[in-house]
């Protein structure tokens, strides 16, 4: 990961044999976890720089305005798109099991809700990580290289309050809008292909969805979202920061943000996902999700 | 600090050096790149630092500036440590240096013009029309036609970005501009004009100059004195690894043969080193 971090286990500590077989992998081990501890906390770091220059002062506007078009204005069509078809497939697969038990009508309940508290803000977080975070990374990971952000510094001008601040408010507060289309057109597409193609009787279908999804579940997803981007905001801002030399470097950066980003997104939609419903639970007990 | 003495006129061209570096040590993981460098730099003087690839020339640059922090030691300017300096101090103090990149390093995503007047719009409360005449004297100043102001620096040749480079660095009236290979990767005529560019900006501006360079043709002509770095790994223990300080005469007399093998050109034992 470059950055200074430390390496593997040290080759000359390495010894032969079946015990420096074991030793060597134990090395390894810390070696790696010492890696990621120093990782964490860089991003720690970096995420608290950003914060407080958000808290000291913001952006111009004409460096906040085209991050917010690119990030939110530029991500909507692909949103919408794969919003709509997440909608049909589910209705797809869902379809024969509730036919099975004659539940058909319930299917807008199921296709709603999970769209609203999950496949919604994680359909829009991926979509977010793929187009704006790997860009985010590769364009950050070629100023880095070109010396761009040492022009910067040079400059009197602090790289993170130029640079990250402005995608890291885009990515917060565009989200959320990103969030509500991938919900609003995945409910449209799972209702036409309902309602259209299975013949789901409608008034029924749009009843259920209103009787069983609740405005708690809209802001379930939005809530969530909102951590989502940040998480993708940082992360990819972080690995263009810290990018290794050369083309090899920036493709690695605009990778390992996606990846990064996702596999966090999905760690922090869990904890988010428990701890919401146990909110849930403490307002409304009559409403008991089970946990 | 600084910026207050400059303007009490405490600071002045006395005694005190205007840059200077202070048993300098800078390593990367457990690589030595610079080891005790001590080097003064009076006001005025244009000081070119040379060496092969490798020897941290560039990192010396990067360390007087605060973009690369070393291991050991310090750097002061007009008597004041950086390393004792906060954040917002050491920021401020920035905008007093002017920087020259290898690769000009410009905002690819802005114009010529948006470059030029970035650090201006950054720091000052100017109006457009006054950032404007100011990108245009400065782009006569470096020797390009307003024309190239809308252009974007991917439709420029590499001379003229350094000269917008240049350009930019000088916007903030600095009191020490720092070059780094300024003219690498550019023809002989090129190169002949950025050296006279140099010269000129030394004279007009009297500022205080710190110049990078393997190109002795740039270094013979615009350097008051010369420094060779040599490469830490290639010393003897305990050995210093400025292997020369002194004039561009003084350089061409030199009897050390590290030292008069650079000045011509020739790589010596080298070869026989690639050959095993």
């Amino acid at each position: 990961m470059g950055n200074g971090l430390p390496n593997l286990a040290n080759p000359e500590l390495q010894r032969r044999g079946l015990s420096g077989a074991v030793y060597d992998s134990v090395a390894d081990l810390g070696a790696v976890v010492i890696r990621w501890v120093a990782i964490v906390g860089d991003v720690t770091i970096f995420a608290l720089k950003t914060v407080s220059w958000l808290m000291t002062r913001l952006p111009r506007r004409d460096t906040l305005l085209p991050s917010f078009y690119n990030i939110g204005v530029l991500s909507l069509p692909v949103v919408a798109l794969t919003g709509t078809f997440i909608g049909m497939v589910l209705a797809v697969q869902s379809y024969t099991q509730f036919r099975a038990f004659g539940f058909e009508t319930r299917l807008g309940a199921l296709i709603n809700m999970s769209m609203c508290r999950e496949l919604g803000p994680v359909l829009a977080a991926t979509m977010l990580a793929g187009r704006v975070g790997s860009a985010i990374a590769a364009e950050l990971g070629t100023m880095r290289v070109t010396e761009q952000i040492d022009a910067l510094v040079s400059m009197g001008v602090n790289p993170i309050r130029h640079l990250v601040v402005p995608r890291f408010l885009a990515c917060l507060l565009m989200i959320p809008s990103l969030t509500l289309m991938a919900i609003f057109m995945g409910t449209v597409g799972g209702g036409f292909y309902a309602v259209s193609v299975l013949g789901i009787d409608s008034y029924h279908y749009w009843s259920n969805s209103q009787q069983f999804v609740s405005n708690w579940d809209l802001f379930y997803g939005i809530f969530k979202s909102v951590f989502f981007g940040a998480i993708i905001a940082i992360v990819s801002c972080h690995r263009g920061f810290n990018c290794a030399p050369g083309a090899e470097g920036v493709g690695r950066a605009a990778t390992a943000a996606f990846v990064m980003s996702f596999v966090i997104i999905l760690i922090v939609d869990f904890v988010l996902s428990v701890m919401l419903d146990q909110v849930h639970d403490a307002i409304w007990p009559e409403h008991f999700t089970g946990l | 600090m600084v910026a207050e003495n400059l303007a009490k006129g405490t600071v002045g061209q006395g005694a005190t050096p205007h840059v200077e570096v202070h048993d300098l040590n800078v390593r990367f993981g457990r690589q030595v790149v610079l080891r005790d460098i001590q080097l003064s730099v009076p006001y005025g003087q244009t000081l070119v630092v040379i060496g092969e690839s490798g020897c941290g020339k560039t990192v010396l640059l990067k360390s007087i500036i605060g973009l690369i922090r070393p291991a050991s030691g310090f750097v002061s300017f007009a008597g004041d440590r950086l390393d004792s300096l906060s954040d917002k101090a050491l920021t401020r103090l920035r905008t007093r240096f002017g920087f020259v990149f290898q690769q000009a390093a410009l905002f690819d995503s802005m114009t010529i013009a948006e470059n030029i007047e970035f650090p201006l719009r950054q720091h000052r409360s100017i109006s457009r029309e006054q950032a404007h005449a100011e990108v245009v004297r400065l782009l006569g100043e470096v020797g390009l036609p307003s024309a190239a102001l809308g252009k974007k620096p991917a439709e420029l040749s590499g001379g003229m970005r350094k000269r917008v480079g240049l350009a930019r660095a000088l916007v903030m009236s600095p009191e020490v501009l720092l070059y780094d290979e300024p003219t690498t990767g550019l023809d002989p005529i090129v190169s002949d004009v950025i050296n006279e560019l140099i010269m000129h900006t030394r004279e007009r501006h009297s500022v205080t100059s710190i110049l990078v360079t393997h190109d002795m043709r740039s270094a013979q002509k615009v350097a008051d004195r010369i420094v060779m770095l040599y490469p830490f790994s290639r010393l003897e223990r305990d050995e210093p690894q400025i292997i020369f300080d002194g004039t561009p005469q003084e350089i061409r007399e030199s009897t050390d043969r590290r030292v008069s093998q650079f000045v011509r050109g020739e790589a010596g034992e080298r070869l026989m080193e690639m050959n095993q």
